[in-house]
Formats: structure tokens, C-alpha cells, sequence
């Protein structure tokens, strides 16, 4: 047993510190947002001016339009490949944990990692088009990442590269968890594998879809990283993120005030996202409660 | 007709040989009942006989028709699970027509399959329910239902109501027990308490570790335990098995428990088991003697009075059950149970007289455990 003293000794401090940044912080950016700052923190109330500036500029709907397809995208993708990935694994073959160390390895680096090895994949002068052109085939082409209209799925293409091994894991922990005699139940019925993973293994763990996608959802709406380092949210504006937006304002231009709009503005998204989700939880939650 | 044939079924679990040559032959009609204590293998041969999972060695012939390389699906079986197994996210009703809609059976066929076992079963206000909206009884009806839609030659159970409260379980077991008398199926049901397999079963066949330890109709089993495992499986509470030693009576034999002490207690063998004891005249034995055997002094058993022997006993403890009171005495220094009437007031810690029924001793061999008479 631990002294009481040192319960509390051990307790407060992080706790005091992560209020402090979490709560504190979020609430000064929020007030700094109504304000007139600009490269110093001033504190005279202006209203919603900077969320209105914010919203009426090119960079924050192109980074808004961008958030929409990279986050469709990137959960659609990440899903599939994870799902495809867990539903190869659960064939009980023998390399099982050594394949899936190496769909987890991507998870283990850090996103400015993957921009960087993707950027130079992606590069058309030294990536995969020189590679595929030097095997013989001279007219092809795979230039997205300095394409206007095509650069943001690269982006998906690099997210859903490092992401699909974490989808994989929970997807196949759940496919696991389903009880083993409902597939020997399945078997006499005279279903294949095709139609029990459709019929009976997926229906059953649909909770982790949800979760799956929610994760990554969030993960879309933080997206700092990984656009940094592959496309620099280039060509132009193209590849412009809601991030990229907050850190442009804040530390390239200087302009505190709206900079904290836009962060503001990135939270409410999130929340958007969040608050549904923790609310279908308890939902579930008492609905289990319920019936035992 | 046979409608299941197991010959030298074998399997092991990398080192460990979970079933080590099993022989059971089932006559079509039959209610054949697979009993054991946890771990020892019921449900591996189950799964075996289902080809959920595949022997090591050994034929499994379902309707005269060798299975070993035919499909679950292809062997004319339905299949009852402990834990149900319902497709969670199914109606009742999806659950029950998933098989026939595998089957590519068609939507009206379907239909009347449905009717039909849920009126059987009373499940038809429950169709359109998922399985987490239903009790653990309803689920079971389901999860019968399911196997009952199919009309297989083979019906088989594992474990199907150890899952239910003591009440709703021995409601359930009539319901099976009417159901298979209704539809004259096969069933081989698996069940670890022995009070289902002695009520549900035309023929039961005791497991212990990995082998078939007595194969037989419920009442040979009970009366004729084929070895001591089987003996004090069987009943509860279960047969006494005391040793004992074989020694003349008169013209006779006669089984002495506690032998050269002053409490030693004789008990005549009966002529049918004089043949077998004769063998172990002044040896030591194991004597079973079921608790039922031993009751009031005033009881008597059957109707000539020979079987018969009256004895007095130190009672060390009573247990009253309502309806028939066990209690612990001691004779001839060993440890005994008996069941007498719930009226009789027992002496705890004193001296009391009982009846002992003579006529269904059963001796077994003490080194190798097997029934010798
Ligand atoms: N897939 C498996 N891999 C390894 N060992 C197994 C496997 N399935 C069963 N066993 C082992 O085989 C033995 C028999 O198991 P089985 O499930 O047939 O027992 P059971 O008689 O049905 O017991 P219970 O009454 O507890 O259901 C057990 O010791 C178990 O640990
Ligand atoms: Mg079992």
C-alpha cells in the first residue's frame, strides 16, 4: 500500500497539469479567437470578425473541401484494406503473427516519415513512374502529387498505407472474438466462408466498424504530419488541410487571432465527429445494460 | 437399421490423445446419451460425428453411409449447441431459414418449414425477435428449432440445457424427451449430468478420459456399473464402494465389510452373483451398494423378504432433502450413505437400525476396478 500522501502526491500533480493545458489552454485559444490578435495576444473583444474572415477565405474552403475527400478516402480505403487484410489473416495460416508484425509496422512510424518515403515514391523524377518507365513502359504515368486536381489522394493513398495495419488489428480481434460455434453452426447450415463472413462474422462485429472509422475520422481532422512532409499542402493550395490553414495563419502571417478561429473552428469538426460517437456508446451501453 | 456407426475413433490435440478408440453403434430411432465428467472428450467425438472436426483414425458412418470425407453440411445432421450459437444479428425467423436459404430451398417451403416448428415449439410470437431480446429458455427452443427445420437423420446435442436454471432444465428435458418420442429422430445428446442422461436416453454410453467405459441401456448402467468409475458416476448421491471380502456363508457367499472387527457387517450374495465372486473367495473386494439400499428398519424390498438384513449402525449425520432424508452411518467402520424415509428421526451421534437390501450388491475387482459380480 502506498502512503495516502503519496496517493495524492502521485494524483495531482499530472492531473492539475493536464487541466491546465487541456482545459486551460483550449479556453485561452477560444478567447484569443474573439479577439484582434495578431503577432502578440491582445484582449479586446471584436466579435465573430476572424471567424468570418476565416470562413470567407479560398484557403479554408479548399482546405475544408479537401478535409471532406481525404477523410471519405481515407476511412473508405483504410477500412477496406484493413478489413481485407484481417479477413486473409483469419484463414489460420502459418506465417499469421509474422504477416501481421509487418501490417503493423507502418503504425510504428511517425507520419513525417511516411510523407517523406511516400514524397519520394510519389515523385515522378526518382519514384515509382521512373521505376516502371525504366522497366520498359515509357508513356506511363503516375504524377499525382504535382497534379492539382489529383495531389490530395496521394495523400489518402500515404494515410491509408501507415493506418490500414491498426484498421487490420481490430478488425481481425474482432473476428476473433466471435463465438467459435457460430461458425460450426454456419458450417452445417451449408454456408461457405464467403457467405459466414457476410451473413454472420461481419453483421456480429459492426460496433468495431464504427469504431474503426471514428478513429480515423479523427485521425483526418488532426492531419498535420503526414501533408507537411509529402506534399507541403502543395502544388499551390491544392493539398491545403484545416491544419495547415491554423498553422499558416498563426506562424507564417502572424495572425494569432485568426489563426485561433481557425483551430476553434477544426475542434468544433472534431466534436462533430466525437460527440455522436460517444454518445451511440452509452446508447449501446444501457441497451446492453438492459438486456443482459 | 444403424443410423450412426463409430469404429476406432481416435484423435489427439498435439501430445495430448483426447479420444483413444471409440466404438458406438446407434439403432435408427435411438436416443443415445454421451456422459462424462468436463474434458473427457464428448464434445471432441460430437464434432467428430458432425465433421466440425476430423479424426485421426477410425470410420464414422452416418445412415450406412462412411462420412469421414463428407461435409458438415452434406451429412444429413442438425446440431444443438451450448451455447446455442443463434446468429446474433438474425431475426428468430432468419435463424431458422439461414440453413434452407444455404440450401437454396425455396420461399415457400421455407415458409411452411417455419410454421411448422414454431408451432411445434411455441416460437411463433418470437419470429421477428433477435436472439439478445429472448431468455436463455426461448433461445433454446430457437436454437432446436433450427435443427428441427432440417429433418436429418442425425439429431446432435451438445450440452443444450446446461445453460438453464435447475427448473427450467428439467421442463426442457421432458419437452426433448416428448419431442424425440413425436418425431422418432436419432439423437445423440451430450450432456455431463447424469440424472439427464439416465432420464432422456434409450442407451448410454460413459466417457472417461478418452474412452468408452460402459455402453449400455440406462437401467444396466444404473444397476450393473461395469466398472467403479461408471459406479460412482452414475447416481446421486452415488453407490457406496467400500472394500469389503468375499468369505462362505452357510451354503453360500457372502461379502463381510469391516472384517475381524466386532461392527463387521455380512451380506449375502445372491445366487446370480455367487458365480462371478467365486473367484475371490477370502480376497479382498470392492463392494457397491447404491444408497437406496440401505433405509429404515421397517422397509421392505421387493416382495420376498430374504434380500432383506437388518443391521444397527452409529449415524453421524442426517441431510434432509424433503422428500427422503441421505444419511451418513458407519458400518463395519467405513463410511456409508443411505436414503430412508423423510418421517424417520434420526439420532445424530447415536445408534440406529436400518434395512439393507442385499439383492443388487455389485463387487468389483480392486485392481482393476471392473465389475466381477
Ligand atoms: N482445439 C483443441 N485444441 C487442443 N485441445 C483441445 C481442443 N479441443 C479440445 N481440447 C482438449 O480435449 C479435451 C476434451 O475436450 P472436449 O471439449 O471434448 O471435452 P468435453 O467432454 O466436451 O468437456 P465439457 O463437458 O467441459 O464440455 C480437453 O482436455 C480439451 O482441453
Ligand atoms: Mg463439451
Amino acid at each position: 500500500m502506498l502512503a495516502p500522501w503519496l496517493v495524492h502526491l502521485v494524483l495531482w500533480p499530472p492531473l492539475l497539469v493536464s487541466v491546465v493545458h487541456i482545459i486551460g489552454f483550449t479556453g485561452y485559444t477560444t478567447w484569443i479567437s474573439f479577439t484582434s490578435s495578431t503577432l502578440i495576444p491582445e484582449n479586446d473583444f471584436v466579435g465573430l470578425r476572424n471567424y468570418n474572415s476565416v470562413l470567407a477565405s479560398r484557403n479554408w474552403t479548399i482546405a475544408t473541401e479537401n478535409l471532406l475527400i481525404f477523410g471519405t478516402g481515407f476511412v473508405v480505403l483504410t477500412t477496406a484494406i484493413g478489413l481485407t487484410l484481417a479477413v486473409l489473416l483469419d484463414q489460420r495460416i502459418r506465417a499469421e503473427n509474422v504477416l501481421r508484425t509487418i501490417y503493423l509496422y507502418p503504425m510504428a512510424v511517425s507520419f513525417v516519415v511516411t510523407g517523406t518515403v511516400w514524397s519520394w515514391l510519389l515523385n515522378p523524377s526518382i519514384g515509382i513512374q521512373k521505376l516502371v518507365r525504366g522497366l520498359g513502359w515509357e508513356a506511363f504515368r503516375f504524377d499525382w502529387v504535382v497534379d492539382r486536381d489529383m495531389a490530395i489522394y496521394t495523400i489518402v493513398i500515404a494515410g491509408a498505407w501507415q493506418a490500414s495495419g491498426f484498421a487490420m488489428a481490430l478488425f481481425l480481434a474482432g473476428i476473433r472474438s466471435v463465438d467459435a460455434d457460430l461458425y460450426k453452426a454456419a458450417q452445417i447450415d451449408g454456408a461457405g466462408p464467403w457467405r459466414i463472413y457476410r451473413r454472420v462474422v461481419l453483421p456480429a462485429i459492426w460496433p468495431i466498424f464504427i469504431a474503426v472509422m471514428v478513429i480515423l475520422l479523427q485521425y483526418t481532422i488532426k492531419t498535420f504530419d503526414l501533408v507537411r512532409a509529402l506534399t507541403g499542402g502543395g502544388p499551390g493550395i491544392a493539398t491545403q488541410l484545416p491544419s495547415l490553414v491554423v498553422y499558416d495563419l498563426m506562424f507564417q502571417r502572424g495572425l494569432l487571432g485568426r489563426g485561433s478561429a481557425a483551430a476553434v473552428l477544426m475542434l468544433l469538426y472534431l466534436l462533430a465527429v466525437l460527440l455522436p460517437y460517444f454518445a451511440f456508446v452509452q446508447w449501446r451501453k444501457r441497451r446492453n445494460a438492459r438486456h443482459g | 437399421m444403424s443410423a450412426l456407426r463409430i469404429a476406432g475413433v481416435r484423435k489427439r490435440f498435439g501430445a495430448q490423445e483426447v479420444l483413444k478408440g471409440i466404438d458406438l453403434e446407434v439403432d435408427s430411432g435411438e436416443f443415445l446419451v454421451l456422459v462424462g465428467p468436463s474434458g473427457c472428450g464428448k464434445s471432441t467425438l460430437l464434432n467428430i460425428i458432425a465433421g466440425l472436426e476430423a479424426p485421426g483414425e477410425g470410420t464414422v458412418e452416418i445412415g450406412s453411409r462412411l462420412v469421414n470425407d463428407v461435409e458438415p453440411k452434406d451429412r444429413d445432421i442438425a446440431m444443438v449447441f451450448q451455447s446455442y450459437a443463434l446468429y446474433p444479428t438474425m431475426t428468430v425467423r432468419q435463424n431458422i431459414t439461414f440453413g434452407m436459404e444455404c440450401r437454396n430451398v425455396p420461399k415457400r417451403a421455407q415458409d411452411e418449414a417455419v410454421e411448422r416448428v414454431s408451432r411445434l415449439l411455441q416460437i411463433d410470437q418470437l419470429l421477428h425477435r433477435k436472439p439478445s431480446q429472448l431468455s436463455g429458455g426461448q433461445r433454446q427452443r430457437v436454437a432446436m428449432g433450427r435443427a428441427l427445420v432440417r429433418d436429418p437423420t442425425l439429431f446432435l446435442f451438445d450440452e443444450p440445457l446446461s445453460n438453464l436454471d435447475a427448473k427450467l432444465r428439467v421442463e426442457m428435458r421432458l419437452e426433448i424427451k416428448q419431442l424425440h418420442r413425436r418425431i422418432g429422430a436419432t439423437i445423440v445428446y451430450v450432456t455431463h449430468d447424469q440424472i439427464e442422461a439416465m432420464t432422456m436416453a434409450t442407451r448410454i454410453a460413459v466417457m472417461h478420459q478418452g474412452e468408452v467405459q460402459q455402453f449400455a441401456d440406462p437401467e444396466t448402467i444404473y444397476n450393473r456399473p461395469a466398472n467403479l468409475f461408471v459406479a460412482r458416476f452414475m447416481g446421486a448421491p452415488p453407490m457406496n464402494c467400500v472394500s469389503a471380502r468375499v468369505v462362505s456363508a452357510g451354503d453360500g457367499l457372502a461379502a463381510v465389510i469391516g472384517a475381524g472387527r466386532p461392527d463387521a457387517i455380512q451380506l449375502p450374495l445372491s445366487r446370480e452373483a455367487e458365480a462371478g465372486a467365486g473367484a475371490f473367495k477370502d480376497r479382498a473386494v470392492v463392494l457397491g451398494i447404491r444408497p437406496e439400499c440401505i433405509a429404515e428398519e421397517d422397509r421392505r424390498f421387493g416382495a420376498d423378504e430374504r434380500g432383506s438384513i437388518a443391521v444397527e449402525a452409529p449415524v453421524e449425520m442426517t441431510e434432509p432433502t424433503g422428500a427422503e432424508t441421505i444419511v451418513l452411518m458407519r458400518l463395519g467402520g467405513e463410511q456409508l450413505l443411505g436414503r430412508v424415509s423423510p418421517d424417520v428421526r434420526l439420532p445424530v451421534g447415536g445408534n440406529a437400525r436400518f434395512a439393507v437390501d442385499a439383492r443388487k450388491l455389485c463387487l468389483f475387482d480392486p485392481a482393476t476396478e471392473r465389475l466381477i459380480a
